[in-house]
């Protein structure tokens, strides 16, 4: 049993005692405990059920590199799966619970997958639910959906804020270890504006744990007077429990600050993801320590060597009585001698290696502990928890030597340099064969803007093992990193360690070497995702030779841990089985975030009311006191109709359409967008953009035109007006002002840069009101001061003048087909304009419409709705706008595309209005079918509908489609297949439902 | 997320400033030109590993066009440059050549 020690942890405040609950049972912690070592001391080793095989697991690492002690945290809203125990700090009142088990932790009914081990392989899911389809939909899925995913996710809204934090820095250092201390140290002394950032609550990283010394004082002393003095510097940042998340081009970093999770009860943002531009990146990451693969090497009580001691010294933990080490190095000897320190049995270390007189070793022998070298272990014994270890011989296959009882079992297979963030953004690495392990390759370092290098690892990091190592190579990284950025003001003295003189490690992958089938079916390389030896060795049998391949096929390193214990272990197995060198098999890619990051954090301030800036209108509070039913459109909020109380939104949109009709309706047109075009070559410049010839349009007049892309297809369209003979004023669509700004600018900017013409936006400084109905000359007229008569202001002409005492700019033109004015105003002056235009209108029965009244009373004229009748595949002549495409230009943009064959070919699809045979209205985007069926075994197609409304005006149904050889085929019969099966028959007519002679917009 | 500067402004822009514009001086095909010349004008691009030319826009600061030559591989940007020229400056060259020795794009190099 695990449990608290008398004395001891050097990170606990013992008189502060805390109160938090797992699966609901009360427990006791300190400040300063992590959860897992809370749950340890409470003698909780089952933590967890692994995801596959249900199998009991416990916890192995005191890190981020955990793979097995995720929980759920918190309640209700605040509800977060995955939460991984070895990094949440333990706070009064906390709420944990376990994962992935049915009914209860202890007992599970899933963990029948596990003695169905041998059914349930490598590429299981892939092998096995290929056929029949049926059975894919009703047996298999939901059987996957229902094993899948370990915690469940929270569905109410998250309560808490999160933030963003900009920072821009000459040298950022991720890690907090002494390493990281001293990079920090001497690139702040070099003059350098130096942030410092540490994922845990603590400095110094290991140092203190594992004993070293530091310029002849304990660790722990140099750690704290190292902190004091950067903390005192003024170009020096440092920043705890803010973790490194990636490095990407150009030296930008992500790096994630938990805030409030050891304290929720302060009110500030949750967390903070930092956005840090940084001319140099020193990773001071560390290294993790690697596990061993024996059979039995998941039970709970197996734990990595580096834990043990820190659950001991940190914490005040012992993981069990009797702890068996199991090591291939000499660094995993610190922890025999910190529990023999401790008073706790130390019943053997079990060596693989042949030998070693190392310092540690020889300290260990020293204080009478049982070494024994060239062993293996052959077996965990026990069911839920280790209760013994089967020795073996590593050179052999497993035959029992001696069996040793124990409770914990501390296992090291060496360590491997946290290399993410170096690999992140292209760092190379190479494979140190002394060491076994990936270090980072300082000759192919990410590379920055001017082709050097940005990123340098530090420390242990870049593979720099023993203290002395460390603090030289890291106070080098500091040193450099200043320097590249400019700065060598001072140098300050290199902190100092004595060097150590460990025996080499020897590298095991596999114990015992020549272990049969029955034990690789039980040596764990993937913890979370439950990938074994035998899983990988088969996926190499069966031809998966790419690490990147082996990967997927197998899940190893695909958890949420992301391999960080099992990656160069399961690379190690996979070489074997290929019989090739580890480096030529190479790593599968790092990729960001180290850790998973919130999405909170992701979404910063962007929620609710700031997800996106709202753009809006000068009339958009009236809109709002006044029951607009809002429709985005772009970042504009527009109203779809105004409801009146008791009103249906359909009832409203019809009472608006046919009082438009009827008398007068007002639009708040200002969302359309108004592009200036002015200078000498204005006009040939339009000529080029438009489809249309726009150069010979005459001051005081307005043309509708067309824009193309290149490609030919139809992007955007409006009225032009030209304000005199260098300047054009033109209208597009509320959604494309910005878009046809940027488009007609890159024309002008990066292929017609010697034309004299210049373009401004100004959709927002207009506000502009569409007048529209019969009554809208009245009701003009009598807010007098401008003489708006058919011979004053024809139609398709505008002018300038004054309204009721508002300049005014006046266009007739017409979207609805009834007679209108679009009335411009300085946006200021918008608001006023329009309550005054309420009032004037009020006898003649004004009533605002909407975007919805908008839509329809324009289909029943036939007009095209970009988006609606376009999609980017459609060309003006497939809407029957020959028209407006001139035939005098030599040139405009989709011009030589639209004489691309296909572009001419009579069979396109082409509009047409469309007339249900029983008045009803069609479904949008339907398909009309057509005889036989395509090389998918679908029904063929001819058509599709592309805008479709109850017009209010003729009581019936009403649409637009798309149809091939459409208006050659007047008055045919074409049946839409509804969703359900049955069809609708509509037969095809002319698109202009309303007023075909328009004689209703030109009076 | 890139750095470019932009060499209009003067602004060492950050990509969240910036809009791409695809690949560099291509010469436009309009009306009467042959088939294959408007195909390799419209859609024919370049997708190179290591040094490639390319149009920015600084969408977000001063709205202005401009060239950009970089290595795709490693980010590496060797310059940036005035939108209204129709082949890269012969300082950009020189610096690629210095850097990528042998290199060549489309027509250059």
């Amino acid at each position: 049993m695990s449990t608290r020690l008398a004395s001891g942890g050097r990170l606990l405040d013992r008189a502060k005692a805390l109160e938090f609950s797992f699966n609901g049972k009360r427990m006791t912690g300190f400040q300063g405990d992590t959860l897992a070592s809370a749950l340890l001391a409470n003698g909780q080793t089952l933590v967890g059920r692994s995801f596959k095989y249900h199998r009991p697991r416990g916890i192995v690492a005191s890190g981020a590199e955990e793979p097995n002690a995720l929980v759920n945290l918190g309640q209700g809203p605040r509800h977060e799966p995955n939460q991984r125990a070895t990094t949440t700090e333990l706070f009064e009142g906390l709420k944990a619970t376990s994962q992935n088990h049915w009914p209860s932790l202890e007992f599970d009914v899933g963990v029948i997958n596990n003695y169905a081990s041998k059914f349930l392989p490598a590429g299981f899911y892939y092998k096995t639910f290929m056929a029949p389809r049926l059975a894919w939909k009703h047996v298999f899925e939901p059987f996957i959906r229902q094993s899948a995913g370990l915690g469940r996710a929270p569905k109410d809204r998250d309560p808490d804020t999160y933030e963003h934090f900009y920072a821009h820095v000459d040298v950022l250092v991720i890690g907090g270890g002494i390493a990281g201390l001293a990079a920090a140290r001497q690139a702040g002394a070099a003059g350098a504006q130096v942030l410092l950032i540490e994922q845990t609550a603590h400095w110094g990283g290991r140092a203190p744990v594992d004993g070293a010394e530091i310029d002849g004082m304990p660790s722990e002393a140099w750690v704290r007077d190292t902190v004091e003095a950067l903390e005192a510097a003024e170009n020096i940042r440092l920043r705890t429990r803010c973790m490194g998340a990636g490095v990407y081009d150009h030296g930008y970093v992500l790096a994630y600050e938990r805030l409030t999770d050891h304290d929720p009860h302060e009110g500030l943002p949750r967390h903070r993801l930092w956005k840090i531009r940084a001319k140099q990146v020193v990773t001071a990451t560390g290294a993790i320590e690697r596990p061993l693969s024996f059979a039995g090497n998941d039970l709970p009580g197996v734990m990595l060597a580096s834990a043990v001691r820190d659950y001991a010294v940190n914490y005040g933990v012992s993981p069990g009585d009797r702890t068996v080490v199991v090591t291939n190095n000499d660094d995993a000897y610190r922890t025999a001698l910190v529990l023999k320190q401790t008073g706790l049995e130390v019943p053997a270390i079990i060596d693989a290696r042949f030998g070693s007189d190392g310092e540690l070793v020889q300290a260990a022998k020293a204080a009478g502990i049982r070494i024994e070298f060239g062993r293996a272990v052959a077996k965990v014994k026990g069911r839920a928890r280790v209760e013994g270890v089967a020795m073996t011989t590593q050179a052999g296959e497993g035959a029992v030597l001696e069996e040793i009882a124990c409770d914990a079992v501390a296992m090291s297979g060496g360590w491997s340099p946290v290399v993410h963030l170096w690999s992140h953004c292209g760092g190379k690495l190479v494979w140190d064969a002394d060491q076994a392990h990936f270090r980072p390759d300082p000759e192919v370092a990410p590379v920055g803007a001017d082709g050097q290098g940005f990123v340098r690892a530090a420390g242990i990091a870049s593979g720099a093992m023993g203290t002395a190592e460390v603090l030289a190579d890291a106070d080098a990284a500091g040193r450099a990193a200043a320097e590249a950025t400019g700065h060598k003001k001072r140098r300050k003295a290199a902190p100092k360690a004595e060097p150590e003189s460990p025996a080499p490690m020897a590298p095991v992958w596999v114990m015992p070497q020549g272990a049969g089938e029955a034990l690789r079916s039980k040596m764990w390389l993937d913890f979370q995702n439950d990938v074994k030896v035998s899983d990988v060795e088969l996926a190499a049998r069966e031809g998966f030779e790419s690490v990147e391949h082996t990967k997927r096929y197998t899940t190893l390193g695909m958890a949420t841990d992301q391999g960080k214990l099992s990656n160069i272990n399961g690379l190690a197995v996979l070489s074997q089985s290929l019989n090739q060198d580890i480096p030529q098999v190479g790593t599968t890619t790092f990729r960001p975030p180290y850790t998973p990051i919130s999405m909170g954090a992701i979404a910063g301030e962007a929620r609710g009311d700031i997800f996106q800036p709202l753009r809006r209108t000068p009339m958009h509070d009236w809109h709002e006191e006044n029951g607009a039913h809002w429709e985005p459109v772009g970042h504009w909020r527009r109203p779809y109709c105004y409801q009146r109380p008791g009103e249906s939104v359909e009832e409203a949109v019809h009472r608006e359409v046919k009082n438009t009709r009827q008398a007068l309706g007002f639009l708040d047109a200002s969302t359309l967008g108004k592009i200036l075009v002015k200078g000498p070559d204005a006009g040939k410049f339009l000529d080029m953009m438009y489809t249309n010839m726009m150069s010979t349009l005459k001051p005081g007049r307005c043309r509708y035109g067309l824009m193309c892309t290149e490609n030919g297809f139809l992007t955007d369209d409006g009225v032009v007006a030209r304000i005199d003979d260098e300047t054009f004023l033109c209208h597009t669509t509320s959604g494309g002002a910005d878009r046809i700004h940027g488009h007609m600018e890159e024309w002008m900017q990066t292929e017609l840069w010697d034309w004299k013409v210049y373009t401004a936006n100004l959709t927002e400084q207009y506000a502009q009101v569409a007048v529209v109905g019969p009554k809208a000359r009245e009701a003009l007229d009598l807010m007098g001061g401008m003489d708006l008569s058919a011979e004053a202001l024809p139609f398709m002409g505008w002018a300038v003048g004054e309204i009721g005492g508002f300049k005014v700019r006046v266009y007739r033109i017409s979207f609805s087909g009834e007679l209108s004015y679009e009335i411009a105003v300085d946006a200021h002056r918008g608001r006023a304009f329009w309550d005054a235009l309420l009032e004037a209108g009020a006898e003649f029965g004004a009533m605002p419409y909407g975007t919805e009244a908008l839509h329809i009373m324009r289909a029943e004229k036939g007009f095209i709705m970009i988006g609606d009748e376009t999609d980017g595949t459609v060309i003006p002549q497939d809407l029957g706008l020959d028209w407006a495409i001139s035939k005098k230009k030599d040139d405009f943009l989709g011009k030589r595309a639209q004489a691309r064959s296909h572009m001419v070919d009579p069979d396109r699809w082409r509009l047409v209005g469309l007339e249900t045979l029983d008045g009803s209205v069609l479904p949008d985007g339907a398909y009309a079918s057509a005889e036989g069926k395509n090389a998918n075994g679908q029904r063929n197609v001819q058509g599709r509908v592309t805008s479709t409304y109850f017009s209010p005006t003729l009581s019936k149904g009403i649409a637009m489609g798309l149809v091939k050889r459409g208006p050659d085929r007047m008055g045919e019969v074409l049946e839409f297949p509804k969703i359900g099966g049955e069809a609708v028959k509509a037969k095809i007519v002319s698109p202009v439902f309303y007023d075909p002679e328009g004689e209703k917009q030109n009076v | 997320m890139l750095i470019l500067h932009c060499p209009y402004c003067g602004v060492d822009a950050d990509e969240t400033e910036l809009a791409p514009g695809g690949e560099a001086h291509l010469k436009r095909f309009g009306p009467d030109s042959s088939d294959e010349d408007f195909e390799g004008y419209l859609f024919h691009r370049e997708n190179p590993k290591g040094v490639h030319f390319e149009r920015w826009r600084h969408a977000n600061g001063c709205g202005k066009w401009f060239h950009a030559a970089r290595c795709t591989t490693t980010m590496e940007v060797f310059g940036t440059y005035s939108a209204q020229l129709t082949e890269p400056p012969k300082e950009i060259c020189d610096k690629i050549s210095g850097k990528r020795p042998g290199w060549s794009w489309r027509i250059f190099g």
